[in-house]
């Protein structure tokens, strides 16, 4: 089900009107903009979360043609502040981390068995995307992946998530205000500004 | 059968009298409940006096439309009320839609069921038997109901961004909300529960102590109360069950997304 590029055609969301882009497998378009500018919601339209018009593919799948549920399970949204709802780490995961994958994001094997209270925000923010890998996304929606971290981790976070991208062949949606950040991973750059999505740059 | 003594007017009004003094103590000690309080009494005189004379005409036709009415009435303010007791409701008449649906379902049925096959009066619909039995179903599960809904509507508005990361994940709607479902089912029937576990022990169940003081044996009254409780937990449990699996799918639409647009803040009292 679903895999190649992400097609968003005609997509209308509130002030939002008529964007369309695609984003072929293993690349990542960066999205920059001003707080409020419509990110998040763009995003969560293409997740499916909010009502929206226009159509959204991946490959030959069509949003439309298979749930809500099932849609996002191959088209992953990772939101900015992630939630917990169990007492422990490990019981946010339907299998636990190997070691080597949590050691990517400098963590270890002993974070799983604290409770999620015990966390620091750069601690939740690694351990979503972790998480986000459950079952296997064909797409990534990031908002803003890597806001919470020290310059170390965001470094190590950052060249892993690329590595992955890149590996997987995921077409990805990355939000980011750091524009160091958006010239080190964007294969192509848009920002959003009263409503318009203009088009910065590719590499 | 003992005769039982009638209470005049007079008699009655020393009980509001004693209501009266405690509303000016309330008054004194300004907790701001005294107008609430006397209010209440006197709709409470005025109700009762009512569905008394209501009841009367009632077993005096014992025809099957007038009691279809009745029962229809009924469940219709019990409705009503379900929906004033939540603190979020759902938009366009849904939260008093799904109230009435579920209490009909599962009042209606426990009730009817008790008629026919266990207390069997002839004809089955005997207002004296049915009325009652209606009444106590619909009260309670009125209340299970009530709490239920409301433990849904509040817990999802508050947990809306778990459940929203949940379906980020992947997780169908039903195990998005399936915590806070079961939570609400359980408040729902924790109330008839416990009633059971404390009768006769901590409480002398109201019908029962009214069975009596009618001149009813109190081992016949222990068999209908015995039978009345059984029957209210059944009925509150359906229909705790019922409204939240409603509810529920009603607040995600067709892709399953989470609709916390259809939860309104109720107007307050």
């Amino acid at each position: 089900m679903g895999t190649g590029s992400l097609t968003i055609t005609n997509l209308s969301i509130g002030d939002l009107k008529n964007i369309s882009l695609s984003i072929p497998p293993g690349e990542i378009v960066c999205i920059s903009g001003k707080s409020g500018s419509g990110k998040s919601r763009f995003l969560r339209a293409i997740a499916d979360l909010e009502d929206h018009e226009g159509s959204i593919s991946l490959g030959t799948t069509n949003q439309l043609d298979i749930t809500g549920h099932q849609w996002r399970q191959i088209v992953r949204m990772v939101p900015a502040e992630s939630e917990w709802w169990l007492d422990d780490v490990e019981d946010h995961f339907p299998q636990p981390p190997s070691s080597a994958l949590l050691a990517e994001v400098q963590l270890n094997k002993e974070i799983l068995q604290k409770p999620v209270s015990y966390l620091s925000s750069g601690e939740r923010q690694r351990l979503a995307l972790l998480r986000s890998l459950y079952p296997e996304p064909k797409v990534l929606l990031l908002d803003e992946p890597t806001a919470n971290l020290d310059d170390s981790s965001r470094e190590s976070v950052e060249n892993w998530l690329v590595h992955l991208i890149r590996q997987q062949q995921l077409p990805v949606l990355w939000v980011a205000h750091d524009q160091a950040q958006i010239q080190r991973v964007a294969d192509q750059h848009w920002h959003l500004e009263q409503s318009q999505l203009t088009h910065i740059g590719s590499q | 059968m003992m005769t039982v003594i009638d209470i005049n007017p007079l008699q009655l009004s020393f009980a509001f009298v004693l209501v009266i003094i405690l509303s000016f103590c309330a008054f004194a000690a300004r907790l701001g409940i005294t107008k609430k309080l006397l209010i209440s009494a006197i709709r409470t005189i005025v109700q009762l006096s009512l569905i008394g004379l209501v009841l009367e005409a009632l077993f005096s036709t014992s025809s099957p439309f007038w009691i279809s009415m009745m029962a229809l009435a009924m469940l219709l303010i019990a409705g009503r009320e379900v929906t004033a007791r939540q603190r979020r409701r759902l938009t366009k008449g849904w939260s008093f839609a799904i109230g009435t649906t579920s209490m009909f379902v599962s009042s209606f049925t426990v009730a009817i069921l008790t008629l026919t096959v266990i207390i069997n009066p002839h004809p089955w619909f005997t207002p004296q038997y049915a009325i009652p039995l209606l009444g106590m179903m619909l009260g309670n599960t009125m209340n299970g109901v009530a709490i239920c809904l409301d433990r849904l509507h509040e817990t999802t508005w508050q947990q809306r961004r778990v459940i929203e990361n949940r379906l980020m994940l992947g997780h169908p709607w039903n195990e998005a909300i399936g915590k806070i479902r079961r939570d609400a089912v359980r408040a729902g029937m924790i109330p008839a529960i416990n009633a059971m576990a404390a009768a006769g022990v901590v409480s002398l169940p109201g019908m029962m102590t009214g069975q009596i003081l009618a001149g009813t044996s109190p081992a016949l009254a222990v068999k209908y109360q015995i039978l009345i409780m059984l029957m209210i937990t059944v009925g509150s449990g359906f229909g705790s069950m019922i409204s939240v699996l409603l509810a529920s799918r009603r607040l995600f639409d067709q892709r399953e997304r989470l609709r916390i647009d259809r939860l309104v803040l109720n107007d307050p009292d």
